[in-house]
């Protein structure tokens, strides 16, 4: 069992609290992404996981252990750094090994491991080479490889396929994703790739500003952001928003007014924001006026970015839409794919 | 004309250097060797070398320098490798320790050797702290001609407390070149601090491991004041031979002998650790 339990942490780095207060539980041998902004705190909690990190208040556990007091080596847990931290006086082979070296497995196991773990990222050709020798994506996958041969019941990933070209990062997901299928680790997953979040975690936890916004699966933080912020923050392209009010029967603001059939008698007049992703909006022959600014082919559908009042938004269209720049359109939402957050908090708000 | 300027500039800014380098070392460096391959009438002569290999003293110089060679430069670097490794720990008050350490670099060498006198000689702070306290009814003589022992114990003490601070800081620094990465990556993977410390802090630190070596084994090459301030003419060195040569038996010739002795094993020391220490060529970061 391998569960990890964070309960209320916190860390202070000087006087700017990185991490405030979280709390988070990851399943035996789940799947767990931390998302997040640049600077959000997803490297801290990892290594607060770790163990690289002090925390300054509450407490890891990891299975029954409670682990908050212990050094990283005695946590049992594999890490991919983001920085890489491959050695750079020791072979491919030899950085690989390097774990299972250092637990003194015996040669012949240490060898077949290093073996599998070469083949699995693609580095055989570069077992006797130096990291210096290598490119940054090839380190990188030195450095994931080296996490992976280590059979540690945990596993902690930092944006392990930042460095990889889009090709080779679709395959490495797809490897990892299978990988973790057959050797259920338990694991934290951190990137600020959104596609990567979504196709692989098991469930996924927005960071903002040090705090998680939402946890939850992924297809229910696509459907249901919590907030403004996780709604503009998943999904390519992000959630469209449109600020408005509710006045008789229907939702007003700069340049349109979107019927609304039901919705809380106590709304009425509040200052909220409209959400709706670009594959919920259609291209009428009536409704919401728009105005065309952009046409993007994108192969199966094409991106149409258009002019609502002064907002833009994005539509998701067929690929043989006929409009073009500078057209007037009209727009169609359908009433319950829509969205609804508090315009001053961003909170989502139930209809 | 900017490209010509940027050309230039590298040896403009390395003249100064250079001039310095060649006034102080290279001209009397060449004006040795000139010294040391002429007869005393003139003329090329193997004879000053001769000479040198013949003297009384050559033997008991020779084996001397490299004793003292052989103790002092791995005790000052284990000694100077523990220090630095518990300062770059990171402890409470380890800026402290490290002025504390630091504080011989500021003293001669000299006044190093007569500092240390003191604490040796008969009536020193060492006979009179253990006779005060009961250990001993008589004065020992530590540094007397027939106790070889005692002398060179006591400038093995004196030297390391006087050098050992060089290695230190040079060890220091190159430590905190090494990125903490690594030494988190090799804790998170399973290595404990003495499997930390041979596996990856020692592999990375072998450039600053290099300098301080080179450094360190010229100076005890050159070793002189400190072993003629605790045992005068009692303990032969080399560099001390060039020096009695010169000074007292007014022969610049065998001097120069010696003096160029020293920068032959000194070169061959220097070549010795560049080979065994330096980084292959596929280690080096771009
Ligand atoms: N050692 C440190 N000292 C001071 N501040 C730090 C330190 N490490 C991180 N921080 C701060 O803590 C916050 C969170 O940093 P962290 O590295 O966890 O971000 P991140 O979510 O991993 O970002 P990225 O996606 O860019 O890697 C940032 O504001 C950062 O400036
Ligand atoms: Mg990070």
């Amino acid at each position: 069992m391998a569960s990890i339990t964070i309960d209320g942490v916190n860390k202070i780095f000087g006087k700017t609290p990185a991490l405030k207060d979280i709390s988070l539980e990851i399943r035996d041998g789940e799947f767990m992404v931390l998302l997040g902004p640049s600077g959000c705190g997803k490297t801290t909690l990892l290594r607060c996981v770790a163990g690289l990190e002090q925390v300054n208040g509450g407490r890891v556990k990891i299975g029954e252990r409670d682990v908050t007091d212990l050094a990283p080596r005695d946590r049992n847990i594999a890490m991919v750094f983001q920085s890489y931290a491959v050695f750079p006086h020791m072979t491919v082979g030899g950085n690989i090994g390097f774990g299972l070296r250092m637990k003194r497995r015996p040669k012949p196991e240490i060898e077949k491991r290093v073996r599998e773990g070469a083949e699995l990222l693609g580095l055989v050709p570069f077992l006797d080479r130096y990291p210096a020798q290598l490119s940054g994506g090839q380190r990188q996958r030195v450095a994931v490889a080296r996490a992976l041969v280590m059979d540690a019941p945990v596993l902690l990933m930092d944006e392990p396929l930042s460095n990889l070209d889009a090709l080779l990062r679709l395959q490495a997901r797809a490897d990892l994703k299978r990988l973790h299928k057959e050797v259920k680790r338990t694991t934290i997953y951190v990137t600020h790739d959104q596609v990567e979040a979504m196709s692989m975690g098991d469930r996924i936890a927005v960071m903002r500003e040090g705090a998680i916004e939402q946890l939850g699966a992924p297809m229910e933080i696509y459907n249901n952001p919590a907030s403004q912020f996780v709604g503009g923050f998943i999904g390519s392209p992000p959630m469209n928003f449109l600020r408005g009010a509710i006045r008789d029967g229907s939702f007003a603001g700069d340049g349109f007014d979107v019927p609304i059939t039901r919705m809380r008698g106590d709304l009425q007049g509040r200052e909220m924001v409209l959400g709706v992703r670009a594959e919920h909006i259609t291209i009428a022959g009536e409704g919401i006026p728009a105005h065309v600014m952009v046409v993007e082919p994108l192969g199966s559908h094409a991106l149409v970015t258009v002019l609502v009042g002064k907002t833009p938004v994005k539509v998701q269209a067929p690929i043989d839409v006929a409009v073009r720049p500078d057209q007037a359109i009209n727009l169609h939402f359908d009433e319950a794919t829509l969205r609804w957050m508090d315009a001053g908090t961003g909170s989502a708000i139930q209809r | 004309m900017r490209a010509r300027t940027e050309r230039f500039l590298p040896f403009a800014l390395l003249l100064p250097s250079i001039g310095f380098l060649g006034l102080l070392i290279v001209i009397p460096m060449v004006q040795a060797l000139l010294l040391a391959v002429m007869a005393e009438g003139g003329g090329l002569s193997a004879e000053n070398f001769q000479r040198m290999f013949a003297d009384v003293n050559f033997s008991d110089a020779w084996r001397n320098t490299l004793l003292l060679l052989i103790l002092i430069v791995p005790l000052q670097l284990v000694l100077a490798l523990c220090m630095a490794l518990l300062i770059n720990s990171r402890f409470r008050g380890h800026g402290f320790f490290l002025y504390i350490y630091a504080i011989p670099l500021a003293i001669s060498d000299l006044a190093a050797g007569i500092l240390w006198l003191a604490v040796f000689t008969e009536r020193g702070y060492l006979n009179s702290t253990l006779q005060n306290a009961g250990v001993i009814t008589q004065p020992i003589l530590f540094l007397s001609f027939d106790n070889l022992g005692g002398i060179l114990t006591a400038i093995v003490i004196a030297e390391s407390w006087r050098a050992t601070a060089i290695v230190l800081i040079i060890l220091i620094a190159g430590l905190q070149l090494i990125p903490r990465d690594f030494f988190e990556a090799a804790d998170l993977f399973g290595a404990n601090r003495l499997r930390r410390t041979v596996h990856v802090v020692l592999p990375l630190l072998r450039p600053s491991l290099q300098s301080a070596l080179i450094i360190r084994t010229i100076f005890a090459f050159q070793t002189f004041a400190v072993v003629f301030a605790l045992a005068g003419r009692n303990m032969p060195v080399l560099a001390g031979e060039a020096y009695t040569w010169y000074a007292t038996n007014r022969n610049e010739h065998i001097a120069a002998a010696y003096a160029v002795l020293l920068l032959g094993l000194t070169i061959v020391a220097t070549v010795v650790y560049l080979r065994v220490l330096g980084l292959r060529e596929a280690e080096v970061q771009r």
